[in-house]
Formats: structure tokens, C-alpha cells, sequence
């Protein structure tokens, strides 16, 4: 074979493998775009029914934190000014919420500029802005949604999110700080997306707490819109905040109770997270499982 | 002993924070430069409202067809910078500045900056007295402010008349009109300190909170000048009571704190709550009869630490522990 001909074959070669490399980059972006609704199989009880008081399994959180959610009293919900309030960004996810995402593109140049998400529950909205702009300075407002920016990791969108206000860990009064950062890694598989969250909070926790949420593609989905209207629910003085004082929350032990569950274990803390921490629980004293109601 | 240690504690960083009677009385000591290197940054709010940060406290600027009305004046050394970013929003003359309260670094720049603005008279006023009726910008506060500005204590924290307030109120409530706005100036009794204003834009729908609220440490109770933790939490309330939300309980009405980020009304609840929640546990503790050592060790500050704490500095735990405990057991 003449050598030019034989230096042809490996261009061609070259320029094949260069397009099926490009080709797969391209295809592993794939546009997360659309409306996708939520799965529950991950997490179930603490997602849908909500977390129970005390349980504060699997996080990572330190001794601060634990006594924020010792003293919460969940009727500070009933409070005006936190009925209609919304999750943050990095627990929204976790609400049982349709999912939709679309795209703002530059006309001109049909540059991508941003995804924007909105979530059915609360009509939370989240703009992750592409184009490569800085995060605001440190005074600037925080938000539910804080301010977001994106980047591709191969077939991963990876999502930094500051400026947020406080909010959830866990919606039993485990608090994440104001101080805290998100770090999203949205990962679109077929019709599944999976969400990624890993959140970084000096405050209030001993190790990044990572948690992930799971999506299925529904073309067919509605979003319903999210009235939500602040009325009197219970009078009380003004500026009063319900909350239990240190050592007083009379309910911390029926998360333990109900479900054979060492109450050191309840507690928390980044030992819990791993596996290996059940071994450790074995040695553990429990409490007196609490009688089931009689039925009715 | 305690009570002196504070004292010396705010004697040596009266300077930077303005927070003794020297500095709160504006006799701009040669150290009270604080940070000449800083730099003033301006950040829009919303309606004709911007943000002045890096000059000390915030400062408020509300800028509009009439002329420019500031929300404190910031230290003494930064009014150079401070006129600077005024003049990027606006060429016209300064005609309002309102103090929150004393301190100096909301009340450092006093003088320099009312004596680059000018107040609108005419008629009979300015036939009277002539030039010196305009030729600065009309200074308003509670009346308090004033009286310790002007307390012949001694020379040395004597505030130059130049610095004073030209108009104070009494009352509950003032209101004023200007660039097509309503604004009310809400005196809050004995919070930050017992001089402290609200500043309330209502068509703007912003609220300029002075120290009545901060985002950078747990709020700062002057007892000596009349502060109290009953009224910080009365103060917050009252901007609680004020705003009003945008969806999501976020957004409408935006706060814009003494110190720290801008703010809705969303972050004051956080804040509020936390306020709260600490004087609920500092009472409960001195309804069971505990001393201030004790108090001190139960550490009842003990889950917010980590955000709004401090164990060096102007202000620390320790001391917001002791003003708070001080505040309900009225032994100061």
C-alpha cells in the first residue's frame, strides 16, 4: 500500500475517533430540560410523612445543630411569617414536587445563558446561570434559591450554589446555616435524572452531607400552580416564638421508642452516616418500643 | 469588674466601632481613620433605594428628583470615599441625612457630609438668618441622639456643634416627603441604644434598620445609653410587623440592616426567633435564681455561636450574654 495512502487510512482513522470521542462528549451532555416527576423510593418516611421529631440519623451534624433541633417546636410553623415559607435550594428537591427545567438562550448566538427550575411545592424557582458570571459579593441578598452557577463534568452538570438563606437539613428543625454552600451534581441518564446534593456548612455540620434524589421523565405532566395564603392560624402574642428550652422537649425519645433505635444513635452526627456504624449500634441499650394505638 | 473590663474593652476599640461615649460623641479622634483603606461599595436595592457598605455602618441613600436623603453618615474618614459613591447616583444636593442613633459609626460623617449638602429654605427663613439656613443639609434624629452628642460630660467627648442633629423629634413617629416618597422615622425606646430611628420607605419599600438589627453577630445592647435586649426584640418585631412579603415569604419589603447584607424580612424572623429564643432561655434561668457566672457557663448562646459569635473583638458572646442577662435582671 503506497504510504500516502496508508498515511490517509490513519487520518481517517484519526478523524474518526476524534468524532465518535466528540460525538460521546456530546451525547454525554445530555440537556436535562423538561418536565420530570418525583420517585420516593429513596427515603420515603422522611420525605413524605416528614422526619419525626429527634431523629437525627445519617447527618453529620455537631452539637449546635442538635440543639437547634432539640429546641424547635414544630408550631413555629404556624407562624405567619413561615407558613408560605419556601425550601432552600438544596433541600427543595426533596419535597414532593413535579420538576420542571427549561433553557435561556441568547438569541442571537443560541448560546446557552441559563436552566432555570421550578418546583411544584411552594412555586420555587432556581436560575443556574451558564455563562460563566461571578457570584455576587458578600452583602449582597440571600434567597431560598441562592444564586447558582453551572458548569459541565462530562455528563454531569455540576451546580454551585451560595447566597442562601437559612433552612432545612432536615425538616425537623436540624438547621442548615446561612453560611452554608451547595454543590449539585445533576446527572440525566435515559428518562431518569438523578440529583446530587452535597452541602458544605461550616455552622452546623462536622462533613459535607450528601443526599440524593431521583427523577422520571413525564412528558404528560402537569404543574400546578402553589397558592399559598398567610392567615391567623392561632392566636398568640405578638412576637412570640414557640420553642422547647434546653432539655425540655418532652418528644425527643418517641423516634427511638417507636422504632427500637438507640437513642445515643438518634442523636446523630457523622459517625452514623457510614455502614459500619451499625455494628456499632448493636451494643447499644434501646428503649421500651412504644405500644402500637389500638385500632379503631 | 466586669462592668469596668467592658468598659476599657470599649474604650480601646472605640476607633473602629464607635461605640463609647469618646467616639459615640463624634470628637473624631486621629485613630477613628478606621480602615481609610477601605473601599465604598454601592449596591441597588429597589425604587430610588441604594446601599452604601464599607464606610462603617450602612449607610441608605434614597435618591430621587428633590435630591439625595441619606440613612447615616458612616466614620468620620471614610466621607471622602462616602461623597464619591453619592455622586455616582446622583448629582443633585444632599438634602436629608437621619441618623439611626449615636454611635459613631453611623454618625462619624456627620459633618462633613450635611456641609456637602444644602437644606431647601427660602422666604422669611433665609431672609432672617441668611446663608446658614441652606448651607448644609438638615441632620435629623431622636431627640437623645442630640442630647448625648451635646452633653457637656467633659471637653474631650464633646461632639463639634457642626456634627449635631439640626432637627429632632420626640415622638413616636415623624414623617417626611421627598422624591415622591412617604417616609417614616420610627423611634424604637431602649433597644441598641435609647435614641435608635427606623427608617421606613414606603414607596420604595425599604426599611433602613440601623443597629436594631445586623447580620453579622448577635445585636449589640448599649446598656449605658439606654439600650436593652427587650427593645432590640421590640425593634424587630416592629420591622416584622412592617414589612410585608413577596411570594415565598421572600423579597416585598427589603431590610437593609446597620451592618452586614442586605436583607428581607424573611432573614429578620431568623434573627428575630433567635433573639428571641436566647432571652426566653437567659430568663428562665434567672426565674430559677442563677448568677451571671452561672448563666455564662449553661453557654445558653451555645447553638448560634457559630454564626453570630465571638470570643475576641468589640463584641463578644460573653458580653451579649452579660447585656442580655443585665437587660432582664435591671441590675444595670
Amino acid at each position: 500500500m503506497p504510504q500516502t495512502i496508508r498515511g490517509c487510512g490513519a487520518v481517517t482513522l484519526l478523524a474518526v475517533l476524534s468524532m465518535l470521542v466528540l460525538a460521546r462528549g456530546a451525547r454525554a451532555q445530555e440537556d436535562p430540560s423538561g418536565m420530570w416527576a418525583p420517585r420516593f423510593h429513596e427515603d420515603w418516611f422522611e420525605r413524605i410523612p416528614g422526619p419525626e421529631i429527634g431523629d437525627y440519623l445519617g447527618i453529620p451534624i455537631n452539637d449546635a445543630a442538635r440543639l437547634r433541633g432539640d429546641s424547635w417546636d414544630a408550631t413555629l410553623l404556624e407562624l405567619p411569617e413561615n407558613q408560605c415559607r419556601a425550601h432552600g435550594a438544596d433541600y427543595g428537591w426533596r419535597g414532593p414536587s413535579n420538576l420542571r427545567i427549561w433553557t435561556e438562550v441568547d438569541r442571537a448566538t443560541q448560546k446557552l445563558i441559563a436552566y432555570h427550575t421550578h418546583l411544584s411545592a411552594y412555586g420555587a424557582e432556581q436560575t443556574i446561570w451558564m455563562d460563566g458570571r461571578a457570584h455576587p459579593p458578600d452583602y449582597a441578598r440571600h434567597t431560598w434559591a441562592g444564586f447558582s452557577t453551572g458548569e459541565w463534568d462530562g455528563d454531569t452538570l455540576l451546580i454551585t450554589t451560595t447566597h442562601l438563606k437559612e433552612n432545612w437539613l432536615r425538616r425537623n428543625g436540624l438547621p442548615r446555616s446561612d453560611a452554608a454552600t451547595a454543590r449539585v451534581h445533576l446527572l440525566r441518564h435515559g428518562n431518569y435524572l438523578t440529583v446530587a446534593v452535597i452541602v458544605y456548612d461550616p455552622v452546623y455540620l462536622t462533613e459535607p452531607f450528601i443526599r440524593t434524589t431521583d427523577f422520571i421523565y413525564a412528558p404528560q405532566q402537569q404543574m400546578a400552580p402553589w397558592p399559598c395564603e398567610v392567615v391567623d392560624e392561632v392566636d398568640r402574642p405578638a412576637g412570640s416564638v414557640p420553642h422547647h428550652l434546653p432539655g425540655a422537649n418532652p418528644f425527643l425519645e418517641e423516634f427511638p421508642a417507636k422504632y427500637g433505635i438507640p437513642p445515643q444513635a438518634a442523636r446523630g452526627g457523622a459517625e452514623t452516616m457510614y455502614p459500619e456504624y451499625i455494628l456499632k449500634m448493636r451494643g447499644m441499650p434501646t428503649l421500651p418500643r412504644a405500644a402500637k394505638p389500638p385500632a379503631p | 469588674m466586669r462592668t469596668t473590663l467592658l468598659a476599657l474593652l470599649c474604650l480601646a476599640w472605640a476607633p473602629a466601632t464607635g461605640f463609647t461615649e469618646q467616639s459615640a460623641t463624634g470628637s473624631r479622634p486621629a485613630a477613628a481613620s478606621a480602615r481609610p483603606s477601605a473601599e465604598v461599595h454601592v449596591l441597588p436595592v429597589q425604587g430610588s433605594i441604594y446601599m452604601l457598605v464599607g464606610a462603617g455602618g450602612n449607610i441608605t441613600v434614597q435618591v430621587g428628583t428633590d435630591g439625595v436623603l441619606l440613612v447615616d453618615a458612616g466614620t468620620a474618614a471614610m466621607t471622602d470615599k462616602v461623597l464619591a459613591a453619592i455622586r455616582t447616583l446622583s448629582d443633585k444636593p444632599i438634602r436629608y441625612l437621619i441618623n439611626t442613633h449615636v454611635h459613631a459609626d453611623h454618625t462619624g460623617g456627620n459633618e462633613a457630609i450635611a456641609h456637602a449638602g444644602s437644606t431647601i429654605a427660602g422666604g422669611n427663613v433665609v431672609g432672617d438668618i441668611g446663608g446658614s439656613a441652606t448651607n448644609q443639609a438638615t441632620v435629623i434624629a431622636f431627640q437623645s441622639v442630640l442630647e448625648r452628642m451635646s452633653a457637656p460630660a467633659s471637653a474631650k467627648e464633646s461632639v463639634p456643634q457642626a456634627a449635631w442633629p439640626t432637627e429632632t423629634y420626640t415622638t413616636p413617629e415623624r414623617k417626611l416627603f421627598f422624591n415622591d416618597e412617604g417616609i417614616e422615622m420610627l423611634h424604637v425606646p431602649a433597644a441598641h441604644t435609647d435614641g435608635d430611628t427606623l427608617v421606613f420607605f414606603r414607596r420604595s419599600d425599604v426599611i433602613s434598620a440601623g443597629d436594631l438589627f445586623v447580620t453579622t453577630g448577635y445585636p449589640l445592647i448599649d446598656l449605658r445609653r439606654g439600650g436593652n435586649i427587650q427593645g432590640i426584640i421590640a425593634g424587630l418585631n416592629r420591622i416584622i410587623e412592617l414589612a410585608i412579603p413577596a411570594d415565598e415569604q421572600e423579597g416585598g419589603t427589603l431590610v437593609i440592616p446597620g451592618h452586614g447584607r442586605l436583607c428581607d424580612v424573611a432573614d429578620v424572623v431568623f434573627y428575630q426567633e433567635m433573639v428571641t429564643i436566647i432571652r426566653d432561655r437567659i430568663q428562665a434561668m434567672i426565674d430559677k435564681g442563677m448568677s451571671l457566672e452561672q448563666v455564662e457557663a449553661a453557654r445558653p448562646t451555645r447553638d448560634y455561636d457559630g454564626r453570630y459569635g465571638s470570643s475576641t473583638g468589640f463584641w463578644t458572646t460573653a458580653m451579649f450574654v452579660e447585656a442580655v442577662y443585665r437587660s432582664l435582671s435591671a441590675k444595670h
